[in-house]
């Protein structure tokens, strides 16, 4: 099957070597190290490792006990389930909606797009003046609509959703995009079949849309729950440091190796969250498995 | 075009309305806050807190909060350090990944399996699972933690490189493989070696793939405060999102400078999107379909 010219096969190696020395010596080497880490002690981000824990598991039975962490993990799970219903759900109405109207599509996949490109920090930073509590762009729409106390949208009640509700905005467009390639895949022929068959436009959504996108679904699912996982930099923006219990486990990562200075914890964590990453990934797609149609 | 007259017949006439109003209700929250930010860095702090309604015409409009961000907070020097990690950043993963991409595709190999294996594989590792060990490494080749600003704007763009290469060389190779063999066969046949190929049959060919790719490498980077957290660590080192970060803690209520920074953050990615936006969302969806 290969032609000809590809017989020789000494060049290969100069095409590959730079790529692959970059993969094997920043994600592959690194990525062992961490596990190993976990298990060491380790006094700074510059020190060798001192040697083993004792026992060598002491990091993860510290985990288990840590409140902070079970904090972290509650909420990365809520956020989890936010980004999948919201985001997921949101761009699923949207990409349906946007695939019923005749002009203006294409305006609509442009501007949904905007929040993906721009930093997560900028976007924080532009929360942080909306959420302000004396007094920010909600507390102002508030007292237009007649209220007269002010609400702190950092506080303890509030916080959860301040954290999580522009984080689930920001990339409702992404999937938007994805729903809607798969949509135009659909064959306007079913369609037109289906409407002379007198199939409501409910009934061509539900039986004929919806179980056509099952596949694409799937991995828009997948990816919002991986990307759920990583989620760091906007709720680090808004709420620096976990301010008011609002922990990630990607953010309590970041405090204990810079702000507490626990470099082989920290490397426990981030375990954690590659093992729940997988987990996770596994479980949408035994409950999704894909058909073939 | 033959899709536009087939989808007329896809149209619900008598709920167009309310669709286009869901739809327009969504575009107003993509829209609306980004336009906010932008009128209220023209005002000064406590209109932004009395009225940030309102236009920035006649009195409220000032140009202060400009001045103050060129001034005190050396924007200008952040947005440096951006460009120099990301352009990094960018070139140097189209040209790694598509030389790895065109051997990968064309050539049969005993290696090849295992390889494509790892690329795929690599895509899954999250930031988290690897940013220590680089940086501890990095700190023995002495390249992190050093008062050289190149070497540190290096040190954070490395592993950034790695993180890349392996969404670009999926998205590369499905665009190689749909090139015709027969322009490098004819190639072949006029005396071209491998390297001038690649250099002259693939690499121009595949030029709208390298553009999805580089553009979106460069946006990648550019917005990645957590590595860029992680690797720089003094004043002079900041890029633009470390630099936002930092606002809140360092400025404690100078909203209005705020607001100018936010926008002169978002302005020019948005304009380089609203030119670019065929390619950078071909590139977020093929990365993601195929991851």
């Amino acid at each position: 099957m290969t032609a000809h010219i590809y017989k020789n096969k000494k060049p290969i190696i100069f095409f590959l070597a730079p790529a692959f020395a970059f993969i094997i010596v920043f994600l592959y080497y690194p990525f062992i190290q961490n596990i190993i880490n976990s298990f060491q002690e380790i006094a700074g981000l510059g020190s060798a490792a001192k040697g083993w824990q004792d026992p060598w598991y002491s990091n993860y039975t510290a985990l288990l006990k840590d409140e902070t962490m079970r904090i972290a993990l509650k909420n990365t799970l809520i956020m989890l389930l936010v980004t999948v219903f919201g985001q997921v759900g949101i761009a699923l109405l949207l990409s349906i909606l946007t695939d019923r109207v005749s002009h203006g599509a294409k305006f609509f996949r442009v501007v949904y797009f905007f929040p993906i490109v721009i930093s997560a920090t900028a976007l924080g930073l532009l929360f942080f003046l909306i959420v302000l509590y004396d007094k920010g762009m909600l507390n102002q729409l508030r007292e237009f609509f007649g209220a007269t106390k002010l609400v702190d949208f950092k506080s303890k009640p509030y916080a959860l959703f301040t954290m999580m509700i522009p984080v689930m905005w920001q990339y409702v467009g992404f999937y938007f995009i994805i729903l809607v390639t798969g949509l135009n895949n659909i064959s306007s022929e079913l369609y037109e079949a289906a409407s002379i068959d007198g199939a409501t436009p409910y009934q061509q959504v539900k039986y004929l849309s919806l179980p056509l996108l099952r596949n694409v679904i799937c991995t828009c699912v997948v990816l919002a729950v991986t990307g759920s996982l990583k989620v760091f930099d906007l709720p680090w923006t808004l709420f620096p440091k976990g301010m008011s219990d609002t922990w990630l486990t990607g953010s309590y990562m970041f405090y204990q190796v810079f702000n507490a200075n626990n470099v082989d914890y920290s490397s426990a964590i981030a375990v954690v969250i590659v093992f729940l990453g997988v987990v996770l990934s596994k479980l949408v797609n035994t409950i999704f498995k894909e058909k073939e149609y | 075009m033959k899709t536009t007259t087939v989808k007329n017949k896809r149209k619900i006439s008598i709920g167009q309305p309310i669709i286009y109003l869901l739809l327009s209700l969504w575009a107003l929250t993509t829209i609306y806050p980004i336009v906010w930010v932008v009128l209220n860095s023209f005002k000064d702090r406590r209109y932004i807190l009395k009225n940030s309604f309102s236009l920035p015409i006649g009195d409220i409009f000032t140009l202060s909060n400009y001045e103050l961000a060129f001034r005190r907070v050396n924007i200008l020097s952040a947005y440096k350090n951006s460009l120099i990690i990301s352009t990094t950043v960018a070139v140097t993963v189209i040209i790694f990944a598509g030389l790895a991409s065109y051997v990968l595709v064309r050539y049969e190999f005993r290696l090849k399996k295992l390889l494509y294996g790892l690329v795929i594989a690599g895509m899954m590792f999250p930031v988290y699972s690897t940013i220590i060990p680089v940086f501890r490494m990095e700190y023995s080749w002495g390249i992190v933690n050093t008062d050289k600003l190149y070497l540190s704007l290096l040190s954070c763009a490395l592993p950034q490189i790695a993180g890349n290469l392996s969404f670009a060389i999926v998205v590369l190779m499905g665009y190689i493989k749909s090139l015709p063999i027969e322009l490098e066969e004819a190639a072949y046949m006029e005396g071209c070696n491998i390297f001038q190929i690649f250099f002259r049959v693939i690499v121009p060919l595949t030029k709208p793939s390298f553009a999805t790719v580089s553009i979106f490498s460069f946006l990648w980077s550019y917005n990645d405060l957590f590595t860029q957290m992680f690797f720089l660590r003094t004043k002079t080192q900041w890029t633009i999102t470390n630099l936002l970060n930092q606002l809140t803690s360092q400025e404690g209520t100078n909203y209005g400078l705020m607001a100018s920074a936010v926008t002169l953050v978002i302005i020019p990615i948005l304009i380089l999107y609203i030119f670019l936006q065929k390619y950078i969302i071909k590139g977020m969806t093929a990365g993601a379909v195929k991851g």
